[in-house]
């Protein structure tokens, strides 16, 4: 029963979220538990925001090895806010509110990425060209933003280095509360579309057939990815592989492609592997590694397995 | 009613359908034949507005396919296309249900199982409705995708080529629903055909296409002549009478 397991996804991100708070607990609690809290929350919310970009993306691509990150979108996100360095100045970049920076660079990365994945959508490449234009335009942003980085000033470069590395220890939490009205907003719609998306994850023929207009739908869900992206790149930085992980987990676990029950299941799926991941290795491991450094390894090994699983079909 | 008025269709540059009229009146199965290349699919997806309309004009029980919304289209015609890929991970059930999209957005309500129910049982489907359609045979996908069509429940349905991958005795049950669907429910059924002995078998109306334009049309008795079929298909084929209908030897 897929919602039996789900209850069960519900419960092991609970149990995460209570570890996370409580495990260690000691000195100025009250302190501590609000530390906690709100890295808590910020954990939550980037867990939630790849693990539904993703399974949104993998729908409307029609693919289920292609994600945001691996099409290069949060590379594009960190060469926007680059950009931004660029023509504004280090001093003007840091002293605009982050929150109205934050909304601009939301803003820039959904018009990037809607101008740059539409037009391949439209003309409908097969996975292999897909693939190979994401990791072409990762490496293309990647490079400009390293050339950019190679323009501005040694200090106005050390503003925007910090937010170009996966960091699940530092996270931004001045755009906290800015973000969780993004996640949540985008969270809400994306459950109201569940029904559409199981139709547009049958193809465009058959969702124009059934009355779902393809382009414009297409083009809404492209403008919500890139939201959910934007909001967690803004908040711990790039993670490639970490939303394949969840969304093949997910999709093992509750085993239907039903998005009524895998966007809820891939959301906790991404708590549980974020929150729990990040408990163990604070108390378990004593912080010795870097908890994205082993994500995107994980992550990585499953993409591989997917690539040579597909292949064979 | 379909209309089809003076519709042309290029890709790019390469002409695929020129100057196409054609009425379909309600109710029957009506057979499209025709060379490979012929324009066939690409008039039924004009017709269920899968592509956009170049020129001409195209409409439904009086609604233009090019500007009537999609959602209220959808609950008059249903097409299937031929090679309709299915996402993984999805039950027979669910995959026929999808069907009911039109009519209340994805809630299900007692009426929409209850006509899931009878398109699975149409098309003999109830052994597999709990199966993933990944692990179906081509064959069996095939009746999946028509029972989701019907489950749509539209006066109007377009099938391109629903007999690929079935075999002789699900061709003809599948013949055999859509005569019947047409027939006691008033629906009309406009199919592309490949094997035109099921064309007379069981289409009221058989419509030729050649090169982008229609070059016969009328029943099988007077469209199943040798002279015709030479003229459509470029070689000589017996055409032999039994029970009254024509069949075509073409293999020969």
């Amino acid at each position: 029963m897929p919602d039996r397991r789900l209850l069960g996804l519900a419960a092991a991100a609970l149990a995460a979220a209570v570890a996370f708070l409580a495990i260690g607990l000691k000195g100025n609690i009250a302190f501590v538990l609000e530390l906690r809290l709100v890295k808590l929350a910020a954990l939550v919310q980037v867990g939630v925001a790849i693990a539904i970009s993703t399974v949104i993306f993998q729908t409307v691509t029609g693919n289920r090895i292609l994600t945001p990150s691996i099409m290069g979108l949060d590379a594009l996100y960190l060469f926007g806010q680059m950009l931004m360095v660029f023509l504004l100045g280090g001093v003007g970049y840091v002293t605009l509110d982050p929150q109205m920076k934050f909304g601009l660079e939301v803003l820039v990365l959904m018009a990037l990425a809607s101008a740059l994945l539409l037009p391949m959508l439209k003309s409908r490449l097969d996975m292999g060209l897909m693939l190979l234009a994401g990791v072409v335009f990762g490496v293309l942003f990647r490079s400009l933003h390293s050339l950019l980085a190679r323009l501005i000033d040694p200090n106005e470069f050390s503003v925007v280095q910090s937010a170009s590395f996966a960091n699940f220890n530092a996270v931004r939490t001045d755009l906290l509360v800015f973000a969780a009205i993004v996640t949540v907003i985008a969270a809400v719609i994306a459950w109201r579309a569940r029904h559409v998306l199981d139709i547009i994850s049958l193809g465009p023929d058959t969702a124009t057939g059934l009355g779902v207009g393809w382009a414009g739908t297409v083009t809404g869900l492209l403008l919500l990815v890139s939201a959910l992206v934007a909001v967690s790149t803004a908040l711990v930085g790039p993670v490639a592989f970490f939303g394949l992980l969840v969304a093949a987990l997910a999709e093992r676990i509750v085993d239907t492609r039903r998005h009524g029950v895998l966007l809820p299941a891939a959301a906790l799926a991404g708590i549980v592997v974020l929150v729990g991941g990040q408990t163990l290795f604070q108390h378990a491991l004593g912080n010795a590694t870097a908890l994205g450094v082993v994500i995107e390894f994980v992550g990585g090994l499953v993409f591989l397995l997917l690539l040579v699983l597909g292949s064979r079909k | 009613m379909i209309r089809i008025e003076n519709v042309s269709f290029k890709h790019r540059t390469t002409p695929i359908l020129t100057d196409v009229s054609l009425t379909i009146p309600k109710g029957g199965v009506v057979a499209l034949i025709g060379p490979n290349g012929a324009g066939k699919s690409s008039l039924l997806s004009l017709v269920a507005r899968l592509q956009p309309l170049q020129t001409g004009a195209i409409d439904i029980d009086g609604l233009p396919v090019d500007s009537t919304p999609g959602r209220e289209l959808a609950r008059v015609i249903a097409i299937l296309r031929q090679d309709t890929t299915v996402a993984s991970r999805l039950k027979v059930r669910e995959l026929v249900g999808f069907g009911r999209f039109p009519h209340g957005r994805g809630r299900l309500t007692a009426a929409d199982h209850a006509i899931i129910d009878a398109a699975i049982a149409r098309f003999d489907l109830a052994d597999l409705a709990d199966r993933f359609i990944e692990t179906l045979s081509g064959g069996q996908r095939q009746r999946a995708l028509v029972a989701m069509a019907f489950a749509q429940g539209t006066d109007y349905l377009l099938l391109d080529e629903p007999l690929n991958n079935l075999d002789m005795y699900y061709a003809r049950e599948l013949m055999r629903s859509l005569r019947s669907i047409a027939d006691g429910k008033g629906k009309t059924v406009v199919i592309v055909l490949h094997d035109i002995n099921q064309a007379s078998a069981h289409a009221d109306r058989i419509v030729a296409m050649k090169g982008g334009r229609i070059v016969a049309d009328g029943t099988p008795t007077e469209i199943l002549t040798p002279e015709t079929l030479e003229a459509v298909f470029g070689f000589n084929m017996r055409v032999e009478t039994i029970e009254g209908k024509p069949f075509v030897l073409h293999q020969l």
